[in-house]
């Protein structure tokens, strides 16, 4: 389980988290929804220990994050971010291997990971020898999962993972995405801004607002109960193609 | 020495050569390379072997003390000492200094200088009164050589003559002439600055030249009055005309050897050797001397050895050094400034710049010291190191050194700090500890820029390395000093070349390893 506790943040004036809360079950995935500008890469960003909270703490099966523990802590949590952050001068094979080796793997052992993994992603084995810039936006976060994954993480947090790809590679891997976390049963929070992808995704939705969580609960709730009128105004903002064709 | 000094740049070389070989682990051999090249600075201060009596001695720039220190110097090699001589070290003060310092033991000045420039005291009217005075400073002189080679002034014979100059007051009339003047004259007590007081000179136009160049000055008409020693060769070679002293203000300027108490103790041979010369070398002599030297062009080394071999019937060797050997002697003394300067460059201004990245609080005074550095001329600074290094090769490295930390510095930190912040948030969030990070994302990241700021550096220091010569330190500066001052252009060229043709060198080199490195 991680859990958030009263987490406040500001940036000089700009108060960007004000006193969120947020838990996610062992073995669920969380949506964090929201427009722009709205705290959700900060608040992500917090879970990680890559930011300090002002106020707050986190805590992920009752091991609250501090100076001391972060590193231990984050090789059980994998973390994907929208352009995949790969380093370019690696080769996307020791992209994916690098925390395994600074935590001495057999190379025996991390071929093997690499393998089981490439098949979980569906990605092919030539790719894994190519840098990063060599290889399509997909691919990247295909490989930069392949990264996130590679402990066998507990957690995963996801900050809009396929928020650059194009709409048919984007289906595809909201589909691979599924199914990955249900075979794996990871504990995950996924930031993304389509409420469709949060839907799909998610088996809770959060919705988030200048800094605060405005309501959660799983789609059918927060489509039939809207918690007030952003709420409402948020869902109908979501485009249907079928809608217009009316 | 000599043999130290190619061991030492075979490892240069091999691991330079390496470097381009294995782009995998440039960081590697960036470290190997500065690691060699500093171990190798205790080899250069451990040379003066010891051996019973030595002496090393140096001379000003100028022609005449060039050979007197090579006579000198030619002696003392033949009694059996070990001799060191640093050629054209510098002005009075250089020399002086390096004196006080014990950086030499020995080297010829005048009795004039001494009393005028160094005690400052003109009221010293004899040679006891003035070695009485020179006591206080540990420092003796020999008795005089010989000759008197006073300042003088002087003009093209048939320009004095169609107006009337036959004295220096007779320039009072004459205030559109152009004065040019060597820069120590220019600034000496009994040069310039007394001498316009005394005879109530105020010409429209004084500039500042090397002495050397200043007869072509005058050839050309570009300059019309210049100062002048009285054995200069070139009195009678350009016709000029020596304007009398008529209100006496040039004191004597008896040529002898100065050099320190302490010689006495340790090679009384050596003190045996300079006292020798006194009273051998007429002005006459002397002038004849400057004149093969200088117009003749033969090699102060043969010209000494004819005089010792006339005078004391004495035959010295004279090492006749070829072109490619001397240009091999260049390279390696420049290899060898350059190479431990930039070697220990590296090794500090790497951590340096990773440092002023990650420590907020420091990184602007790093960047801002490493960057008045680099403001200072380099001639300047050059010279600030004597105090602290003396002279030779060590000062010069220093000098090199400070010169070349800012780029290096500068690029390391601004290549660090460029990372894009996904790229090293995604690092930190594998739980990978901050040396790790370093070793393995941000070196490697900012490799390029790190690389680009070790050529420009490199390339820096090739350049300056030539201003080496100055104080002492060979390389490719050594036969352009000479050229300027036998206005040879050959001899000029003998340095200019080789230094271009190196700096082209290393940059071209540096231009593979950053090709290697891109793909
Ligand atoms: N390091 C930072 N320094 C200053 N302001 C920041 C920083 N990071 C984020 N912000 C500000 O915090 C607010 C929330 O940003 P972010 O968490 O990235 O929003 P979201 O991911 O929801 O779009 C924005 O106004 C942004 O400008
Ligand atoms: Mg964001």
């Amino acid at each position: 389980m991680i859990s958030a506790h009263n987490i406040s943040k500001s940036f000089d004036e700009n108060q960007v988290l004000k006193q969120i809360s947020l838990e996610i079950p062992q073995g669920s995935t969380v949506s964090l929804i929201g427009p722009s500008g709205c705290g959700k890469s900060t608040l992500l960003r917090i879970m990680i220990g890559l930011v300090k909270a002002d106020t707050g703490s986190v805590r992920y099966n009752e091991t609250e994050i501090s100076e001391s523990n972060i590193n231990s802590i984050r090789h059980n949590i994998g973390y994907v971010i929208q352009e995949g952050g790969l380093f370019p001068h690696l080769t996307n094979a020791q992209n994916i291997a690098l925390a395994a080796n600074y935590l001495g793997w057999a190379a025996s052992r991390i071929q093997e990971r690499i393998e089981q993994l490439r098949e979980l992603v569906n990605i092919e084995s030539d790719i894994l020898e190519r840098q990063p810039e060599h290889i399509s936006g997909g691919q990247r976060q295909r490989i930069s999962l392949m990264r996130a994954l590679m402990l066998d993480p507990e957690y995963i947090l996801m900050d809009e993972p396929l928020g650059s790809i194009d709409p048919l590679v984007r289906y595809e891997l909201q589909n691979d995405l599924k199914r990955i976390f249900r075979e794996l049963n990871k504990t995950v929070v996924l930031v993304t801004h389509d409420l469709g992808e949060a839907a799909f995704l998610g088996d809770t939705i959060a919705l988030m607002r200048a800094g605060k969580i405005i309501q959660r609960g799983d789609i059918k709730t927060i489509m039939e109960a809207p918690a007030n009128r952003f709420v409402e105004e948020f869902i109908t903002a979501q485009r249907s193609p079928l809608a217009d064709l009316k | 020495m000599k043999l130290k000094k190619d061991y030492k740049l075979i490892i240069m070389y091999n691991s330079t050569f390496n470097m381009v070989r294995c782009r995998s682990s440039v960081l590697h051999y960036l470290l190997c390379f500065s690691i060699i090249c500093s171990v190798m600075v205790p080899f250069q201060l451990q040379a003066q072997s010891a051996q019973d009596e030595m002496i090393i001695i140096g001379s000003k720039l100028f022609t005449e003390s060039v050979i007197l220190g090579e006579i000198a110097t030619q002696l003392a090699e033949h009694g059996d000492i070990e001799t060191d001589y640093y050629s054209q070290l510098g002005g009075t003060r250089i020399l002086w200094n390096a004196l006080r310092e014990g950086d030499i033991d020995a080297y010829p000045d005048y009795t004039g200088t001494l009393i005028q420039e160094i005690i400052q005291d003109s009221s010293i009217q004899h040679m006891d009164e003035l070695r009485q005075r020179l006591v206080k400073f540990n420092v003796e002189i020999t008795q005089p050589l010989g000759f008197n080679n006073t300042y003088a002034l002087g003009m093209r014979e048939k320009h004095a003559k169609r107006l009337g100059i036959e004295t220096i007051s007779d320039l009072r009339n004459h205030p559109e002439l152009k004065h040019g003047y060597s820069n120590e004259f220019m600034n000496r007590g009994d040069g310039w600055k007394g001498l316009r007081e005394i005879y109530q000179l105020s010409p429209d136009e004084v500039t500042g030249l090397d002495h050397d160049l200043a007869y072509r000055g005058l050839e050309s008409g570009g300059i019309d009055v210049i100062d002048l020693y009285s054995t200069d060769a070139e009195i009678d070679y350009y016709n000029l005309k020596v304007l009398e002293d008529d209100l006496h203000f040039f004191p004597e300027y008896q040529a002898v050897f100065v050099y320190r108490s302490e010689l006495k103790d340790k090679s009384p041979t050596a003190v045996k050797v300079l006292n020798q010369m006194a009273g051998t070398i007429p002005e006459p002599q002397m002038i004849n001397m400057n004149a093969r030297v200088k117009l003749d062009q033969i090699p102060a080394q043969e010209v000494a050895s004819d005089f010792i071999r006339h005078t004391f019937d004495i035959e010295t060797e004279v090492k006749a050094t070829g072109l490619w050997q001397r240009l091999w002697v260049n390279t390696l003394d420049h290899l060898y400034l350059v190479g431990i300067s930039l070697g220990l460059a590296i090794l500090i201004a790497i951590p340096l710049g990773i440092i002023a990245v990650k420590v907020p609080v420091i990184e602007n005074t790093v960047l801002g010291v490493v960057g008045v550095l680099q403001t200072i001329p380099s001639l300047a600074l050059l010279v600030f190191m004597i105090p602290l290094f003396g002279i030779g090769a060590l000062p010069a490295m220093a000098a090199l050194f400070l010169y070349s930390l800012l780029p290096v510095v500068r690029n390391t930190h601004s290549g660090i700090k460029n990372i894009p912040t996904p790229t090293m948030e995604s690092a930190y969030a594998l739980g990978l500890p901050k040396t790790v990070v370093l070793k393995k994302i941000e070196l490697p990241l900012a490799m390029p820029t790190i690389l680009a700021g070790i050529k420009t550096s490199a390339v820096i220091n090739v350049g300056t390395a030539t201003l080496g010569a100055l104080i002492g330190a060979g390389g490719y500066g050594q036969p352009i000093l000479t050229g300027i001052r036998l206005d040879s252009v050959p001899l000029i060229l003998e340095g200019a070349i080789p230094a271009a043709l190196l700096a082209l060198a290393v940059q071209g080199l540096f231009d593979l390893i950053e090709k290697q490195l891109s793909n």
